[in-house]
Formats: C-alpha cells, sequence, structure tokens
C-alpha cells in the first residue's frame, strides 16, 4: 500500500514540513549569536592590527574606543554620512561589485590587482584623550599567489610609521606564503616606516634584513619560499599608499593639524 | 569581457581544479577510474550537469534565498540563505532526473552512453561543491554559466587523465597491499602536487 | 535485545570494513579539512552526529517511505541535519566553522551518509541503525584523525595547536615537512594507512586485473640466432 499517490505525496508533505520546522527553528533562533560572532571576527583583526587587543575584555567594548569614518579616496576627505549607509552596516568590499559605488582601476596602475576600488573607503581611528589622533586602522588587499589577500595595518600619527600588520582572509600555499600569518612575521612591521622623500620605499624583500644597511627601516624579510607572496604583499602598500590609495587621506589630516 | 570569461575558466581548470585542488567527488573520482571509456562518460555527463546546475543555482541565490532578494516581489527583508544547501541539493536532483528522462525519449544513443552515469552524479560532491563554491566567489549569472563550465571541464579532464595513468598501471607489479585503492590514492596525491604547480598563473 | 549484533555493528566498520579504506566512500572531505587537529575532530563530531541520527530517523520511518521518493526523502532528512549542525557551529564555533568553510555543507553529499541510510537503516531497527552510523562515523573518524596527527605533528610540529617539536623558524630545532601541510599529502598518507591495514588483514587486497600469461611456445634456445 506504500506505492498510492496519496500516501507518496502525504510522506513526502509530512517529512517536508517537519524538516522545514526544525531548520527554521535553528536558524532563526541562532542567527543573533551568528550575525555577533561574524562581526566579532572582523573587530578582533582591527584590534590586533593596531596591537590593542586584550582577549580578556568584551570585544564589543574594546571596539568602541576606535572611532568608524569614511574615507573619500579622491579629495582624502573623512566623512561622517554618505548617501544612506551607516557607519557600521557599509562594506567597502561589497562596494566594489556595484559599479555606481566604486570604479575600475586602470590596467597600469593596478599594481595590487584589485579590479575594482570602492569609491568611498571605511577606516578606524583611534584617539588620544585630547582627541589627537593616536593610529589610523587601514584596510588593504592585493593579490597574492592563489588568490587576494585582506588585511589591515595600522599607522603611527605620523602618517609614516606602521604599527602593526594583520591579514584576516587568504588562501595562501600553508607553510610558505600563509606564514603571513605568523606572529613572528607580523612583528616585524612594527616600526618600519613607509614614505622615504615622499615616494612609497617600504617593500618585502628577500631573504633577511641587513640592520646595518641604510635602507633597513624601509624593508621587511621575505617570506622564506614564498616570492610570489612577498611580492604581492609590498605591490598591496604601494598601490594603498600611493596616490589612488590614502596618501590624500594622509595630507589632508596633515594639513588639519 | 572575453579575456574576464577566459580567465575565469583557465582559473577554474587548472588552478582551482574541482577534483585536485578542491578535492570534491573523490569517491566516483576514485571509484570509476579504471577505465578511460567510463571515465569519459562520467566526465561528460559531470560537465553537462554543472554547466546546468551552477547558473540555475545562482539565479536561485541571486532572486529568492540571498538577503532582500525578494525585493522585486514586493517582500523586503528577507534572509532565505540558511535554506540554500537543501535547495541546491534539490535543484540537482531534478536536473539529474529530468536530464535522465530527457535523455532516454529524445536521445536514446547519448542516454545509453550517459544513462548509467548520471544516478552517481545526485551525490557527487563536485556538483554541489561546485554551486557553493559559486556562491562564496558571489560570481554574476554570465560568469557562473563559465564557472559551472570550467569545474565541470576540470573534473572531466582530471579523471581521465586518471583513468589513463590507472590503465597502464595495471601492467606493474606492485606490492599486494598497495594494489589497486592504495596506489591510486597516492597516484592522486601526485597529480594533485602537479596542479599545483598552476598556481600564480594570471592572464 | 542482542548485544552481540550491536557490538558487530560499532565494531566492524572501524578497521574491517572502513569506510574510507575499503568502500571508498566519503573521501572528499577526508583531504582538505585534515592540516589541523582541531578542526579536524570537529568535521568529525559533525559527521558522526548526522550520520547517527540520520539512520535513526530513516529507520523510524523507513515504513512508510513509498520508494518512488525513497532517494529525495532521505536526502531531505540528512540535509537538514546538516543545516542544523551548520548553523550550530556558525552560532558556537565561529573560528573554525570559517575554517571548515563549505565542506560542512558537502556531509551532505558524503556518500558514507547516503549509503548507510540506503543500505542499512532502510532495513533495520532504529536503534540498532543508530549505532551502525555510530560505528560508521568512528571508523571514518579513526582514518581522519590519523592523518591530521601525521600532519599536523610533522607538518607544523603541534598538536591541537601546542607546540611539540619546536621549528627552526620559531627558534627550535624541527624543520618542519612543508610537504604535509599541503592538502595532497593526505591522499598518500591514507594511501599508506591502506597498505598498512592490508598487510594485516591480507583478505582486503585486490586481485591483479592483468595476469601474465606462461609462454605460449617453448623458445628453443640451442637454435637462437647470434647476432655477431
Amino acid at each position: 500500500m506504500n506505492e498510492s499517490i496519496n500516501k507518496t505525496i502525504g510522506v513526502a508533505f509530512c517529512v517536508c514540513l517537519i524538516c522545514s520546522l526544525v531548520v527554521s527553528f535553528s536558524a532563526v533562533s541562532l542567527r543573533d549569536l551568528q550575525n555577533e560572532n561574524k562581526l566579532n571576527d572582523k573587530r578582533i583583526k582591527i584590534l590586533q592590527a593596531a596591537d590593542i587587543y586584550n582577549p580578556d575584555e568584551e570585544i564589543k567594548d574594546q571596539f568602541l574606543k576606535l572611532e568608524t569614518k569614511f574615507v573619500n579616496f579622491e579629495t582624502g576627505k573623512l566623512m561622517d554620512t554618505y548617501m544612506d549607509f551607516s557607519l557600521e552596516e557599509y562594506d567597502p568590499i561589497l562596494a566594489t561589485r556595484d559599479s555606481n559605488l566604486s570604479s575600475k582601476v586602470p590596467t597600469s596602475e593596478d599594481i595590487a590587482v584589485i579590479k575594482n576600488r570602492e569609491n568611498i573607503g571605511k577606516i578606524f581611528i583611534l584617539r588620544n584623550d585630547d582627541y589627537s589622533i593616536n593610529k589610523l586602522i587601514l584596510p588593504i588587499r592585493g593579490y597574492g599567489l592563489w588568490g587576494t589577500l585582506y588585511g589591515y595595518i595600522s599607522i603611527e600619527n605620523d602618517f609614516n610609521t606602521i604599527a602593526g600588520i594583520e591579514f584576516y582572509d587568504h588562501k595562501e600555499t600553508p607553510g610558505l606564503g600563509a606564514e603571513v600569518d605568523n606572529p613572528k612575521w607580523k612583528n616585524l612591521w612594527a616600526g618600519k616606516e613607509i614614505y622615504q622623500n615622499g615616494e612609497v620605499s617600504l617593500s618585502v624583500i628577500k631573504g633577511k634584513v641587513d640592520n646595518n644597511d641604510k635602507d633597513a627601516q624601509y624593508e621587511i624579510d621575505g617570506l622564506s619560499g614564498a616570492t610570489i607572496t612577498s611580492r604581492g604583499v609590498t605591490n598591496m602598500i604601494a598601490y594603498w599608499f600611493g596616490e589612488s590609495g590614502y596618501s590624500k587621506l594622509f595630507k589632508e589630516l596633515n594639513y588639519e593639524s | 569581457m572575453f579575456e574576464h570569461y577566459l580567465n575565469i575558466f583557465i582559473t577554474t581548470v587548472f588552478i582551482e581544479n574541482i577534483a585536485l585542488s578542491l578535492f570534491l567527488g573523490m569517491c566516483t573520482f576514485i571509484a570509476i577510474s579504471k577505465k578511460i571509456d567510463a571515465a569519459f562518460g562520467l566526465g561528460i555527463a559531470v560537465i553537462v550537469v554543472c554547466l546546468l546546475t551552477v547558473p540555475l543555482n545562482n539565479l536561485i541565490y541571486n532572486y529568492i534565498l540571498r538577503e532582500d532578494a525578494l525585493t522585486w516581489l514586493g517582500i523586503p527583508g528577507t534572509n532565505l540563505e540558511f535554506v540554500e544547501l537543501i535547495s541546491y541539493i534539490g535543484v540537482i536532483a531534478a536536473v539529474v532526473q529530468i536530464l535522465e528522462m530527457f535523455l532516454d525519449k529524445y536521445v536514446p544513443a547519448l542516454y545509453n552512453a550517459l544513462g548509467q552515469f548520471l544516478p552517481l552524479i545526485t551525490v557527487n560532491c563536485a556538483i554541489l561543491g561546485a554551486s557553493l563554491f559559486m556562491i562564496e566567489k558571489d560570481l554574476l549569472f554570465v560568469e557562473s554559466i563559465v564557472y559551472g563550465f570550467g569545474a565541470g571541464f576540470g573534473w572531466a579532464l582530471a579523471i581521465v587523465v586518471l583513468a589513463g595513468i590507472r590503465e597502464k598501471l595495471k601492467y606493474s607489479d606492485i606490492p599486494d597491499g598497495l594494489k589497486g585503492l592504495g596506489a591510486t590514492f597516492i597516484i592522486v596525491g601526485l597529480m594533485s602536487f602537479g596542479f599545483m604547480s598552476f598556481g600564480g598563473i594570471s592572464l | 535485545m542482542n548485544l552481540k549484533r550491536y557490538k558487530e555493528v560499532v565494531l566492524k566498520p572501524l578497521i574491517d570494513e572502513n569506510p574510507i579504506t575499503l568502500q571508498i566512500l566519503g573521501i572528499c572531505s577526508a583531504l582538505a579539512v585534515t592540516n589541523n587537529l582541531s578542526v579536524t575532530l570537529v568535521m568529525c563530531v559533525a559527521v558522526i552526529s548526522v550520520i547517527s541520527f540520520s539512520n535513526l530517523f530513516i529507520s523510524i520511518i523507513r515504513n512508510y517511505i513509498p520508494s518512488s521518493i525513497r532517494i529525495i526523502v532521505q536526502m531531505t532528512i540528512i540535509a537538514s541535519l546538516v543545516i542544523v549542525v551548520d548553523e550550530l557551529l556558525k552560532a558556537y564555533d565561529y573560528e573554525t566553522s570559517k575554517k571548515l568553510s563549505v565542506f560542512v555543507g558537502l556531509i551532505i553529499t558524503n556518500c558514507i551518509v547516503m549509503g548507510r541510510a540506503e543500505a542499512f537503516a532502510m532495513k533495520e531497527k532504529p536503534l540498532l541503525s543508530f549505532f551502525d552510523g555510530l560505528g560508521n562515523g568512528i571508523g571514518y573518524s579513526i582514518i581522519l584523525i590519523g592523518v591530521a596527527v601525521i600532519r599536523e605533528l610533522f607538518g607544523s610540529g603541534t598538536l591541537f595547536g601546542y607546540e611539540i617539536l619546536p621549528l627552526v623558524s620559531n627558534g627550535g630545532w624541527y624543520m618542519g615537512n612543508n610537504l604535509l601541510l599541503l592538502p595532497p599529502s593526505s591522499f598518500i598518507i591514507i594511501g599508506l594507512f591502506i597498505w598498512a591495514i592490508r598487510s594485516i588483514k591480507s583478505a582486503q587486497i585486490e586481485n591483479d586485473e592483468f595476469e601474465i600469461k606462461p609462454h605460449s611456445t617453448v623458445p628453443d634456445l640451442t637454435k637462437r640466432e647470434i647476432n655477431v
């Protein structure tokens, strides 16, 4: 009797009903927790890049120390409002998929191979008690060996000295390019300088940096066996701190202060 | 524009080969690779099904499941992403079933060649995996067609190559315990290392 | 209640009928998620729970499923379980779920789950099916954990992220084997596992597909021409 049409439809209906109830219940009841996790995951990386992350403290509270701002790449000006986006919810990476919100990077300038750059970026500012800037935390991205590396870099208030770097997403080879996540390597970045006579000079070199070299403060140890990833990171810095990246923002901020 | 699509195709076939770099569809990959004929038939079936299901799932994701996707129906603020897995597998099962009936009725010659492989495909993770990776990459509709074709083609290429190696391998004298399955695993490992050398190629 | 039967369905899939090394089922996920032991453990728990509960539920309703929609009913149940597991992971262990990415979703097409539902749960009693799922899930996990231990220990010198063999790059003495960090190495490790298991359990050895026949004519060596 299992094969009658009524029974088939009945069983299919019951199975669907029960399964959809279970699935919807779990999805809806867990959604808040999941969204919180997703946000915290990025927040931790931002805090780590600025080197102010404290694992014992509530992440949400720590993140309140940072001020979020929109930045216009064309003018270098900071903004509080942009269309009807909220500062929390605007996602620059999503914006690159929308031709109204982003512009195509000409191939000749596209050294970091990002293809499209958002018109308006989103940056984080750590202020001192007297409201002067302490650190800037800037999102960067660029192509490595297997795919795009996404990360944050933080800059001291001279807009030249690096305070820290952190990658939150990449597909580099484990053991070679993926060493961008190695804390030892990331620690090499703090204190290095980006601009030499107004030009972006910081680069990830091949092999170890010779500390007696006069250019040592513009050089980072290479990742052994990961030439292409190292080159990708160098290009990323060159692009994001160049004319089409944050350099206009730095000029604007220097002018203000 | 053409260059962009070619780039997606080359990337999916070689750099992110669905069998040898992402390790999807391994069960059938290893089980049905003893003979080149069978491997070729299965490969073609995977290409066809990928080519159909990936763009279809792309439409479903973009117009039904995605956050705020139902705005075109006048229902804003929805987010049905939690049913994506079940929708995709449903689409795949349905496409395979319809394809089977269609081939049986209109192209019996092709049905005889592919028919036996089609049921295997519903549970082939390469197909579901291709759809899931397409969502992760957030591709547009036309891109997803290229991606679907590339994913299927890459898988087919890999299984035919493996079958070629295995056909030759049966004449060799392998230690008893390693015969068959063991040797196949090691060969796939070596092939996969070989495919890693495509890393870093960009057009 | 037949305790012996329960013992059998749990223990058999561990080595004798291991889903990965003998039945060639569920290999896909075995490879991509084994470079780190803690991620692997989470994956194993996810697979074990999906397979046991799908077996249980399918077995409960086995007498009511019309055979024409059998596969799709099984699929629906399995997919729902996988979605629940995926949602739970995203909520309570976001780090790991990010690392597992699409591979949690791919448990749906893990052939072990479908295979056991079709071959066992459709015929046997619920509780027995549950234990069969448990056994197969554990059999799968044994191989996965074995591969993960080798890859993490010798690849990056750690287990569960704790340093066991201090790496040269961190000032220790052990030069990490970078080959093991790459996903393809798990194929080779599983290949060697199969060799080891079959050396002990010789019943699993596959027959030659091709045998060299003896010469059909015996060569007459006295008449052999010698090229000078």
